[in-house]
């Protein structure tokens, strides 16, 4: 027992490492959300009437919506009228290539890890770095475009390819789709656009990485992801934020859209500031995430990696429209201290013989609480689809909690659909046979932990399973070695 | 919204009660007020618009009261075979005249027992519907098992239930059971009348130390019948609960069965089979608390739905703080017969302590094609197989009930719809 209080003593001492912050001058909008706000950022990015237009439509119908209660999480209510809902890097001029980035940006993304140019150089990986709401530098530009792929900021894409940001947004996750989908829609500053023409198999992963550095600032980006029929990309998607005794609001929207026997491959690693282990601060992640596979034999694969944030709020879907298409969830959430996480995904089967996999792994330690809550729904036409679903939860110490919510609404008789659960911790039986063989306590819970995640780690990019494992392995030193 | 206006109702339906339980009938009235009708937006009812029901259906809301029940008509409704004691009620009022008296168990009327604890086990703050008949429930009947009493043979609690003046049927059970006691309950519903009725039962059992208590509940109450069943137990320190249910018809019924485990080294079982066909729509929620140490629960849920029915199934398992070294096993299988069936699972586990081994597992599709293949290529029908492998889905439901003359009962009963419906 005394072993069991050491662990968990070490494992709630452990701090967050991205905790740091850069001054910079930042160029931030007033503090507060009205008509004005959203005018304001619209000028402020030179948008089109129609953005404007499409902005102050969402504001009208969020202001009829009322904050979400369902789900299983507990904070204090957020006043979204203290809030910024613009905070960007103040620059001279707009950089062209990285060399004209401001150093000390670059410094931010090189403390984490993410050196932008080394990045270039020895991955082949195109950036697009997000710093709070304005996207501050895209790499490998040009080598993209010579194949038609666009991948750049959104609101560069709002300027250049004002046609498909038109077609496009707001089309999966439609303005009216919940509170703060309907937030952000009105207030989005920036994110990502990602447009693969027909028939280009994307030959580098995309990457984007989010940070949120001012005080007091909401971060609501948006990514939108045009996938034309035949084609494949790869987008990965980093976070981090810097220690704030305040909680900050992320409120993301991420659309993807794929074409007849298209491939979108969408994995996350999100590191938000978790809160200091007395549970003050960190950052409330209410993301609303959703791919549609509009063509036949089209195919979206979630992938997240969940360790940070104070509250998180994430229900990646797929709309499994096109016949024949699949759509794929792979999860794993770790919480600590006092996080909470209210995690899963929707698999929506409208088309005939679709096929969706859900394998969600949550491991909770600390006081923490961790929720699975996810949807099979299978449409009444949905002819021949197939669902399976595990979600297993690991319970680290006794004052934390793991819940699963599985919703599964069944309309077609040909439909099969399995869900299995467990939740357990790790087994006395499996540390004494490691013990047996020479291998220590520590590193064999890391070694089960690790072998636990493993399914979920396995669909990750190279690059991102290397990160993620060493994420893995932070959160939850001390109880795993 | 919703035109069914609580206050309304309640006036008509308060005006018929006795006296006595004052205060626990004006708790159930203050509960329900508080929570009224449930509409579509409530997570409970999601899947189940019995209030949408009510206002269709039900156009009087007031008691249906007691009424006259032959002898013939007890006879005719008693399974063959049976051997074990009978209690008879009309619209939930007892009769004593058509009752077997029981030796070494008390019977008495509520009415007759001021002092019972209603509303202690079922908490009418949970659910509306418990809070409705708290505060107005009809008749009632208290039931007691001394200590250590081994009562060899079930008990059947045969429900007569006819729209007789009002259209609204409000039973309370109250069961308790003494140390080491061992009883068995059959609950059995027999519907009187074509006319549409709301039928509102709660039963509570209270369970002691080492208490083995079975309760079997067969529901086939004709196509007109809104039925809400509430059922709630306590099981004390190495106490044992095992439930068992049928569902056969029903235009709406809605079954809330929870188990609170308050002892260690106790047991609880759920196990349910729901075999729907026309528009019949059955809603199983069930809740299984583990409060304490060292206690393990089984569950297993089976539907085979044909037609346009509705399944519906919600099962929780809570495991508190203090309840390390739980297990906990769950299980919901689904099969559809048809384009229109519908299920809707959601076999929920929320789990607080981390020395658990808890599981749940759920499944929807189709006979193995495999297996009727290989039934086929021996001959036998192709209907036939599918009746004979639908039974055997069923029959790890009904192998649970340990009463002969009422499994023979429910066996005929699934056959005979396996039979003839699908």
């Amino acid at each position: 027992m005394s072993k069991d209080n050491q662990i968990l003593e070490e494992l709630t001492s452990k701090e967050y490492e991205h905790g740091w912050s850069v001054n910079y001058e930042a160029d931030e909008a007033p503090v507060g959300l009205t008509e004005e706000t959203i005018r304001w950022i619209s000028a402020k990015k030179e948008e089109p009437q129609w953005l404007l237009d499409w902005r102050l439509k969402a504001f009208k119908s969020w202001q009829a919506m009322s904050e979400p209660k369902w789900a299983n999480v507990h904070y204090p209510k957020i006043d979204l009228q203290s809030l910024k809902y613009y905070s960007a890097p103040k620059l001279a001029s707009k950089p062209k290539n990285l060399d004209e980035v401001d150093p000390e940006l670059l410094d931010i993304y090189k403390r984490l890890g993410i050196n932008l140019n080394e990045q270039k150089r020895l991955q082949g990986i195109a950036v697009d770095a997000v710093l709070d709401s304005v996207s501050v530098a895209t790499t490998f530009k040009g080598t993209l475009s010579k194949l038609g792929i666009v991948f750049c900021s959104f609101s560069e894409a709002v300027k250049e390819h004002p046609e498909l940001v038109k077609k496009y947004l707001g089309s999966v996750v439609p303005m009216t789709d919940n509170y703060y989908a309907a937030l952000n829609s009105a207030v989005f500053s920036d994110g990502s656009f990602c447009y693969i023409p027909k028939g280009v198999r994307c030959p580098m992963e995309l990457s984007t990485y989010f940070r949120i550095n001012a005080a007091n600032t909401g971060q609501f980006e948006r990514t939108l992801i045009i996938a034309e029929d035949e084609s494949y990309v790869s987008y990965l998607e980093g976070c981090t934020a810097p220690q704030r005794d305040e909680n900050q609001l992320h409120a993301a929207v991420v659309e993807i859209y794929a074409g007849a026997h298209a491939e979108v491959k969408y994995s996350t690693v999100q590191n938000w500031f978790p809160g200091s282990k007395e549970g003050v601060g960190g950052i409330y992640n209410f993301v609303t995430k959703r791919g549609i596979c509009a063509g036949d034999f089209s195919k979206i694969s979630w992938t997240q990696v969940e360790t940070g944030s104070a509250v998180t709020w994430k229900y990646p879907s797929c709309i499994l429209k096109g016949d024949n298409s699949i759509g794929e969830f792979y999860s794993v959430a770790v919480t600590n201290h006092y996080q909470q996480a209210d995690t899963g995904t929707k698999m929506i089967h409208i088309g005939k013989n679709t096929k969706s996999r859900i394998v969600s792994k949550g491991i909770s330690a600390g006081k923490s609480q961790n929720s699975y809550r996810g949807q099979v729904q299978v449409m009444k036409r949905a002819t021949n689809a197939r669902n399976f679903s595990q979600c297993d939860s690991l319970l680290m110490g006794d004052r934390c909690g793991a819940h699963t919510f599985p919703y599964i609404d069944i309309s077609n008789s040909t439909a099969k659909v399995e869900h299995e659960a467990t939740t357990s911790k790790i087994g006395e039986d499996q540390l004494f046979y490691c013990n047996q063989r020479g291998i220590a306590t520590e590193d064999a819970v890391a070694l089960i932990v690790n072998g636990y995640a493993k399914e979920v780690l396995n669909q990750l990019p190279m690059e991102f399973a290397v990160e993620a494992q060493k994420l893995l392995a932070l959160t939850l030193e001390g109880s795993v070695g | 919204m919703s035109t069914l206006i609580k206050q309304d109702i309640l006036v008509e339906l308060l005006a018929n009660v006795g006296t006595g339980f004052e205060q626990v009938r004006a708790a159930g009235k203050e509960a329900f007020q508080d929570q009224g009708f449930p509409t579509n937006k409530s997570e409970e009812y999601k899947f189940t618009a019995i209030t949408k029901k009510l206002e269709q259906s039900i156009q009087n809301f007031a008691p249906a009261g007691a009424f006259e029940v032959t002898a013939d008509q007890v006879k005719a409704n008693v399974f063959e075979g049976y051997a074990g004691d009978v209690l008879v009620f009309a619209n939930g009022h007892f009769q004593p005249s058509l009752s077997s008296t029981i030796e070494g168990v008390e019977v008495a009327l509520l009415s007759e027992k001021a002092d019972t604890a209603i509303g202690s086990i079922a908490k009418p703050g949970k659910d509306p519907f418990c809070a409705l008949n708290q505060s107005s429930f009809e008749g009632g009947i208290f039931i007691s098992v001394p200590k250590k009493a081994q009562i060899q043979m079930p008990i059947l609690l045969l429900n007569f239930f006819k729209a007789n003046g009002g259209q609204v049927i409000q039973p309370r059970v109250w069961i308790e059971a003494g140390d080491f006691a061992e009883v068995t309950f059959i609950n059995h519903s027999v519907n009187l009348s074509d006319t549409p009725y709301f039928a509102n039962k709660v039963m509570e059992l209270k369970g002691g130390l080492n208490t083995q208590i079975r309760c079997y509940n067969l529901q086939n109450e004709g196509k007109n019948a809104i039925e809400v069943s509430t059922t709630e137990t306590d099981i004390q320190k190495d106490g044992r609960f095992t439930s068992v249910n049928i569902s056969l018809s029903g235009e709406l019924v809605r079954n809330n069965l929870s188990i609170n485990i308050l002892g260690s080294n106790s047991e609880g079982n759920m196990y349910g089979l729901y075999l729907l066909n026309g528009k019949s729509h059955v809603d199983n929620h069930t809740n299984m608390d583990h409060t304490v140490a060292h206690s393990e629960s089984n569950e297993l849920y089976k539907g085979i739905l044909a037609d346009s029915s509705r399944g519906v199934f919600n099962g929780k398992i809570f495991v508190r703080q203090d309840a390390q070294k739980t297990n906990a096993f769950q299980q919901n299988n689904n099969i559809l017969l048809s384009e229109d069936a519908v299920v809707n699972t959601k076999p929920q586990l929320e789990i607080w302590a981390d020395d658990v081994k808890c599981s749940h597992g759920c499944t929807t599709g189709q006979l193995d094609e495999e297996a009727l293949f290989y039934l086929q290529a021996r001959g036998i029908a192709k209907d036939q197989a599918k009746g004979l492998l639908l039974y055997a889905f069923a029959g790890e439901v009904l192998d649970h009930i340990t009463d002969e003359s009422f499994r023979e009962y429910c066996i005929a009963q699934v056959q005979r719809r396996l039979g003839s419906n699908f």
